[in-house]
């Protein structure tokens, strides 16, 4: 049995990782981007509760919210990670090799993800997994 | 500060996907053609319900997966001739690309003969649950 974490933590993560994305895409900063691929390596190899947004939620929200916590399975959120993380450092890499198109592309991708996961409880995880899977072991 | 048109673009189409997705998650989706595929205990990997069976396809990085497990066993309680079963994507890939799940929770509604007669892609709320089964005779 896997770890199980406070639903909202992810959650509310997705909103900050929405407006650091939206930053980066507006202003095209290496260093927003590159600070976001960090946070999403966090999240993809320790957990997303080891972020320092989910530390945020941790110390700051958490404490303030009345409503119950749903708990939920660490992996989907961490599955979606590690997504972010992918587009993250096409962002990175093409920032760095001048690829303006390409950077925009990556970090577009990665701010609809976040924004959906935000705003409409998207589950990546659920839509992106199983394709990958038959994907790879499509003969 | 750089133009805010690919933000725009994003954010536009982001919440018509969304607006869209919510939406159709849980909804029962009727199969067009007739004859669905027919599916039996052997596959299901427990008795068919006289009436109706519901074939869930779960997988691991899906947060509603689990809530919908959780309604579906409760359902099926109240509900004698309609079964249950659980099937975890991941290990049943052939079955997966078979039945085209693309996603997961798919729930596979199956009459008594064991033909898919719909199906139902995210957390069914359980008035559509329970209008879905009400629809196989």
């Amino acid at each position: 049995m896997s770890v199980s974490i406070d639903a909202r933590g992810p959650r509310w993560s997705a909103v900050i990782t929405t407006v650091v994305l939206a930053i980066a895409l507006v202003t095209s900063s290496l260093w927003v981007i590159a600070f976001q691929a960090v946070v999403f390596a966090i999240g993809a190899l320790r957990g997303p509760q080891f972020t320092p947004y989910a530390l945020i939620f941790k110390k700051l929200i958490k404490p303030r919210l009345k409503s119950a916590a749903t708990l939920e399975d660490v992996r989907p959120p961490q599955f979606a990670q590690t997504v972010g993380l992918g587009f993250a450092l096409v962002a990175v890499i093409a920032s760095v090799t001048g690829a303006g198109g390409l950077f925009t592309i990556a970090v577009a991708f990665a701010l609809a993800a976040a924004f959906l996961n935000a705003a409409f409880n998207f589950c990546l995880g659920c839509e992106m997994y199983l394709l990958i899977l038959r994907a790879r072991t499509a003969k | 500060m750089k133009t805010l048109i690919p933000l725009a673009i994003v954010l536009a189409g982001a919440t018509g996907f969304g607006i869209w997705y919510q939406r159709t998650r849980g909804e029962f989706r009727k199969k067009k053609t007739v004859n669905g595929p027919t599916l039996t205990a052997a596959i299901v990997g427990t008795e068919l319900g006289s009436r109706a069976t519901m074939v869930q396809f779960s997988s691991a990085f899906c947060t509603p997966c689990r809530a919908t497990k959780v309604l579906l066993e409760d359902m099926v309680k109240t509900m004698p001739d309609v079964r249950y079963a659980h099937i975890d994507a991941e290990s049943h890939l052939e079955l997966v690309r078979k039945l085209d799940i693309r996603s997961t929770p798919t729930t596979l509604f199956l009459n008594g003969a064991g033909v898919e007669v719909g199906r139902a892609m995210g957390t069914p709320k359980r008035a559509q649950v329970q209008a879905a089964i009400a629809a196989i005779h």
